[in-house]
């Protein structure tokens, strides 16, 4: 077995069985952090059929910021995920007997399929060096005949973005927030209070003036400075 | 020698992995949420696999769509979820029932 095909297996093997514990396991912490194992093995599979930006982007998109999301959202919010759980056997028989069927036409299809000839007759010698690496190669596509394409799907995540945003942004009530504009425009006289209370009684008894309302030129040690 | 069979029997197998998890966990959405991006996952390592083996980069371009409909589609759906636990304090996709569909 050459060294391709082990790590084949090794790949297959890890991303198939943490696709298994994502579904299956109880806590959602750990489907995530097997979802991100399912994901890095499956950019090693990218690697192997050199698709090496692919690869890439699979883990700086999925494992970096998608599976990250997923994290915050299970953290932050307060589900009792135990009670979640209940009932899942209840719904096996039919999970499972769509799933067999699936498996076997897809299997049924994936097996008595063929290739074109022609097709396969493009493929490059197996000594055959490159023309170009795999990232230039998407790039001189992507930038060119798919731009348009390329300009949508950047479309599409702004929209996702602003999306995302309005559906979570939400007005609180007596929530005090800085004002710059205000602050700028403060002035010494509105700022700075002057009192001279009455010995043993405070500021109470000579009753609580607003700053700036009392004249000034009292008291230097009632001032507040730092205001 | 591994074939373009080998990478599509592993697709295929990623793929009914996400429908059954769909199934099996009907009342946790997070957790379908995670089985869509499973889904995604098959189809990109197939389109990845044809175009690897039919030599033409057509595929990668594509699967880099995908993944980008996948990102704002997990955006959105966390979103959806965040605001509807704001709402209800559960995120049982079996209380859904405000519009009564």
């Amino acid at each position: 077995m050459s060294v391709t095909a082990a790590f084949f297996y090794l790949f297959a093997g890890i991303t198939v069985a943490s696709a298994v514990l994502v579904i299956a396991s109880r806590n959602p912490v750990h489907s995530v952090l097997f979802l991100i194992l399912a994901f890095v093995n499956a950019a090693g599979l990218f690697v192997l059929l050199g698709a090496e930006f692919l690869a890439m982007i699979l883990v700086v998109v999925y494992v970096g910021a998608v599976a990250v999301l997923f994290l915050f959202v299970i953290m932050l919010l307060d589900v009792d995920f135990a009670s979640l759980k209940q009932g899942v056997l209840q719904y096996l028989p039919i999970g499972g007997t769509v799933g067999v069927i699936f498996l076997v036409e897809l299997v049924l299809v994936v097996s008595t399929y063929a290739v074109d000839p022609a097709l396969l007759a493009t493929q490059p010698m197996p000594g055959e060096p490159l023309l170009m690496t795999n990232t230039a190669a998407l790039g001189s596509v992507l930038y060119t005949r798919y731009v348009y394409f390329f300009q949508l799907a950047g479309l599409v995540l702004l929209v996702a973005m602003i999306g995302a945003i309005v559906l979570t942004l939400r007005d609180r009530v007596g929530v005090k927030r800085q004002d710059a504009v205000r602050q700028a425009l403060r002035t010494k006289e509105e700022a700075i209070g002057m009192t001279r209370p009455p010995i043993g009684k405070g500021l109470g008894a000579s009753g609580a003036t607003p700053p700036g309302a009392t004249p000034a030129g009292a008291s230097p040690s009632r001032t507040r400075e730092d205001a | 020698m591994i074939g373009l069979t080998h990478f599509l029997v592993v697709a295929a197998i990623l793929f009914t992995l996400g429908v059954v998890g769909i199934f099996l966990n009907r009342r946790n959405v997070i957790v379908i949420l995670m089985s869509v991006e499973l889904i995604l996952l098959a189809v990109n390592i197939n389109l990845v696999a044809f175009s690897a083996f039919l030599n033409d980069i057509v595929g990668q371009v594509f699967a880099l769509f995908v993944l980008t409909v996948a990102a704002a589609e997990a955006a959105i759906g966390l979103a959806i979820l965040v605001i509807f636990f704001r709402n209800r304090g559960t995120i049982a996709v079996e209380d859904i029932n405000t519009m009564k569909g």
